[in-house]
């Protein structure tokens, strides 16, 4: 490539991405691979983020982002710690009407997957040691940032200075970088948290994801590979706050009452956590120079499991209209073509945010007008094939147009 | 307009040639200042970029056997950017690898596109000339681009005869200028510059337009073979540039320099 000079001194890269988590690693991977030149950069040592008791969450990889991550090589690293998610059966409490989701319906494979975060991480981890391009800044802490120039300017704690034409930042919900540019969001929390732990069972899960709503908020089964499940218990936070400080034996006759005993005797293993829920939206993905990506640009209720998966996406249409943009020789950090990323992602994450938020509101309280019409409304929706496929194609993330990783194809 | 008041107190230097006309380049110095503004004077140029260079990466890809998917494919290559303007055609290049010179007659622009280049890490060799001075040099280029000029200048043969010279045996010569049909008089003249503004006014001047034919008859006397014609038409809703087999208004060509001289 053409021979760079420049007056200030600084390491040159095409894209510096703020944050190593999964998103900030996956979008690292998908630009390295298509040859663009990362920075990553993190607060945090990647090595402590692959210990347990740093992340205990699973998530749910719906089929279209399996179809990602296995386009840029990842998921190769993944496929043996991954879960299929055969059926999903949603049910109100012990209410006989439910909604049966089965990938029998659609053909075509699993409607996702299960992976515990902690081996998402080892396996984007591996895909980024073995990706030319990126170079990994972490721990480090970043002290300044200039995006006014022709290229944004990140200065490190320890002094070293990065220059690329795109900022990405993918820092988490509370995003610094959202907030240093001014970049409001509306939302809301719900004074509900989620209490995550795994659990094993007598009985094998069959690969079935059970969702249940309770006046209190929703409890998820999750299969994880093995006679294990994760559990993601919605409650108010006090309650929550309460039963996270349990000893094991008193939490698990709490979690078994919930639970319910269709897979026999059922304990939890290893760590509790409990997440504060909240939603929001960010007022736009973008500023100079500067993407928003994942939680940092939307968090939602993990109702529907769909965080993570739109996080994906952002990643997935942002890779695309970069590497297009480069592959032409433009200014990848332009405002045309930061401008076609937010145009692609906020409609969309607006959409899934509200029917998520809805769908909890919905469910979360007692009232009986609102109870009959919901298990009418979710018995109705199973005997409406059309209107189910359209729900299972959502949690498949397989509607809408798609970026071309989410079709399985490389950037 | 940007620029314009400057421009009456420091007007451009412009040389006198068969490929320059000081009254164009006057029109255009006037705007230099604008050149990277997106939404300036120039905003249909910016829009028409990405259409323009997909255009160039298709069949320069093909002519030179590089990898569509390459961020980097033209290392190795010289290019000659005639009538560069700010540098709008001749940054993208030079991320794509090549080593670009880029020539303007307009003193501010090269200014312009000189400041932008240093600024974004570029090196790229702008100078203020003639392509019959780069001829006269004796310098050749493997790729010559020659965006929306032959329609600016007084003397048409004389500057395919330059194209010839400085295309290297074996290069390329990519252009894009204007038709001269009563089409492009109604919707580049009429339409795009005093209806909605899209350019400054007195940007074109209709009976400089060129047709296809004439383009190609001139480039077989100096050496070339055209290899594609392709029209470029404007959405005009979605402002948007889409390549097209309407040749009636915009159009690029492509043709290859045969390999002996």
């Amino acid at each position: 490539m053409a021979a760079t000079k420049r007056n200030t001194t600084g390491r040159d890269f095409d894209v510096v991405i703020v944050g190593s988590g999964l998103i900030g690693s996956t979008l690292a991977v998908a630009l390295g691979g298509a040859g663009l030149r990362v920075a990553l950069m993190d607060r945090l040592d990647p090595a402590t983020m692959v210990d347990e008791p740093f992340d205990g969450r699973a998530s749910a990889v719906s089929h279209a982002s399996r179809r990602a991550l296995d386009a840029i090589g990842v998921w190769r690293h993944l496929a043996d710690d991954a879960q299929p998610i055969l059926d999903i059966r949603v049910s109100e409490g012990d209410s006989p009407l439910f909604l049966h989701y089965d990938h029998n319906e659609l053909g075509d494979g699993p409607l996702g997957f299960m992976l515990e975060n902690r081996h998402l991480r080892r396996g984007l981890g591996a895909a980024i040691s073995t990706t030319a391009n990126i170079e990994l800044f972490a721990p480090a802490e970043l002290s300044a940032l200039d995006r006014s120039g022709t290229a944004a300017v990140v200065r490190l704690a320890g002094g070293e200075v990065l220059r690329g034409r795109l900022v990405a930042a993918a820092d988490g919900r509370a995003s610094p970088l959202r907030q240093a540019a001014g970049i409001r969001v509306h939302g809301w929390s719900y004074a509900q948290s989620g209490i995550v732990c795994t659990v094993t069972h007598e009985r094998p899960h069959r690969g079935i994801a059970h969702e249940r709503f309770f006046p209190a908020g929703p409890l998820a089964i999750l299969p994880l590979t093995g006679d294990r499940s994760s559990l993601v218990w919605t409650e108010p936070s006090a309650v929550a706050g309460r039963l996270i400080e349990l000893d094991k034996p008193a939490f698990d006759d709490e979690m078994r009452d919930r639970f319910g005993d269709f897979l026999g005797y059922v304990v939890s293993v290893g760590p509790r956590w409990s997440y504060p829920l909240a939603l929001h939206n960010a007022k736009t993905y973008r500023s100079r120079r500067l993407a928003l990506v994942g939680d940092a640009a939307h968090a939602m209720h993990p109702i529907a499991g769909q965080g993570l998966n739109l996080g994906f996406r952002d990643v997935a249409a942002l890779a695309e209209v970069v590497v297009d943009a480069a592959r032409l020789g433009l200014d990848i950090g332009g405002t045309d073509i930061l401008s076609r990323y937010e145009t692609w992602r906020r409609f969309d994450s607006m959409v899934l945010l509200a029917v998520t938020d809805g769908l909890n509101r919905l469910f979360s309280n007692d009232i009986s007008a609102a109870r009959v019409a919901r298990d009418a409304g979710l018995a109705a929706v199973n005997r409406m094939p059309p209107l189910k496929r359209l729900f299972m194609r959502h949690a498949r993330g397989t509607v809408g147009k798609l970026p071309r990783m989410l079709r399985g194809m490389a950037p | 307009m940007p620029g314009s008041r400057t421009a009456r107190e420091r007007p451009g230097r412009a040389t006198r040639s068969a490929s320059v006309d000081p009254e164009e380049i006057r029109r255009f110095s006037e705007v230099a200042e604008a050149w990277w503004d997106a939404d300036g004077p120039f905003r249909a140029l910016h829009r028409l970029n990405p259409t323009r260079l997909a255009y160039l990466r298709r069949h320069l890809d093909a002519r030179f056997e590089r990898a569509p998917r390459d961020i980097h494919p033209y290392c190795g290559l010289t290019v000659l950017d005639a009538g560069c303007g700010g540098g709008l055609l001749s940054e993208p290049l030079a991320r794509l690898g090549a080593r670009v010179t880029a020539i303007d007659a307009d003193s501010r622009a090269i200014d312009v596109a000189a400041s932008h280049a240093r600024d974004a890490g570029l090196d790229i060799d702008y100078r203020r000339a003639a392509v019959e001075e780069v001829a006269a040099n004796g310098e050749t280029f493997d790729i010559v681009v020659a965006m929306e000029i032959i329609e600016h200048v007084p003397d048409l043969p004389a500057i395919v005869d330059a194209f010839g010279r400085v295309a290297a045996p074996g290069g390329v010569l990519a252009l894009a200028t204007l038709n001269r049909t009563l089409k492009s008089f109604a919707l580049a003249v009429v339409g795009a510059e005093y209806v909605m503004r899209w350019l400054p006014r007195g940007t074109h001047r209709w009976e400089k337009f060129v047709k296809p034919s004439e383009v190609a008859r001139h480039l077989r006397r100096h050496g070339f073979t055209v290899a594609d014609v392709t029209g470029v038409t404007l959405d005009p809703l979605a402002f948007e540039w889409r390549t097209s087999r309407d040749t009636s208004v915009n159009y690029m060509m492509f043709a290859n320099k045969t390999a002996t001289r």
